[in-house]
């Protein structure tokens, strides 16, 4: 936050206008907002597989089970990073 | 360590029936059937640009689920290391996709974002959870499998004998 804080001050001095000034700012919090959405799955995904392969190593026979159930969590956690980015495309776009 | 310890788990290789491939396939046909409502929804509040951006954004989520299912499938086939790969970098892969199927778009004329966000949120997660149903009972009591009476299982396991009541 400092450092779009930052941003905005350079650009003032730079010249640009407020409206400018705050345009820059906006898009830089929304790109970090993206990135942060985006990392909360990234360890989800991870966390989600690696339980999986670790069932599987414990009962092979049941690997069709956790495939499915897997599947369906790693598809829910990516939800989350799909929110964060349509969040992002209406705050930058519309 | 006798042999049986010594094989790696992430060496092992899938080649039963592919859950993902039949999850996938019962999505893309509920999408279908949920299609036609949500673009009716959209063209009643946004009008016909709003219905062809709905019919986009659900487009995207089958896309996106097909890609899924088809990367996790073919790279289980080969070996569950490279699941794993595919699995955590398909992530990033599909995530830019759907990212550039939004850009290039964007700025056309008949693209409304308000309903393409809303369609790609609801459809995804709606579809997720219509799929929870037939899933979620089977997998704690198999017994309690649903059946329809127009429609095959919606899924098949590598131990399919086992979920038979």
């Amino acid at each position: 936050m400092e450092a779009l804080a930052r941003i905005a001050k350079a650009a003032a001095a730079a010249g640009a206008s407020a409206a400018d000034a705050k345009n820059n700012a906006a898009a830089g919090s929304a790109g970090f907002a993206y990135g942060l959405a985006a990392i909360g799955p990234g360890i989800g995904i991870g966390l989600i597989f690696g339980s999986a392969i670790e069932s599987m190593a414990r009962q092979p026979e049941s690997a069709g089970m956790v495939r499915t159930t897997m599947f369906l969590g790693i598809a829910f956690t990516e939800a989350l990073a799909l929110i964060g980015f349509v969040v992002f495309i209406l705050l930058k776009y519309a | 360590m006798n042999q049986v310890d010594s094989i790696s788990i992430l060496a092992m290789r899938d080649t039963g029936p592919a859950p993902e491939a039949a999850i996938t396939r019962d999505l893309v046909k509920h999408g279908l059937i949920a299609a036609p409502v949500l673009i009716g929804g959209s063209a009643a509040i946004w009008g016909s640009n709003g219905a062809l951006s709905c019919g986009y954004g659900v487009l995207i989520v089958l896309a996106n689920f097909s890609i899924a299912a088809l990367l996790v499938t073919r790279a289980a086939r080969i070996s569950y290391a490279l699941m794993m790969a595919a699995t955590l970098f398909g992530y990033i892969f599909r995530l830019a996709l759907v990212s550039a199927a939004i850009f290039f778009v964007r700025n056309l004329s008949w693209v409304e974002l308000l309903p393409l966000g809303l369609t790609i949120i609801i459809s995804h997660i709606g579809l997720l959870f219509w799929e929870l149903r037939y899933v979620s009972l089977t997998l704690a009591f198999p017994g309690l499998k649903p059946k329809l009476k127009n429609s095959q299982s919606t899924f098949s396991t590598s131990d399919e004998s086992t979920v038979k009541p």
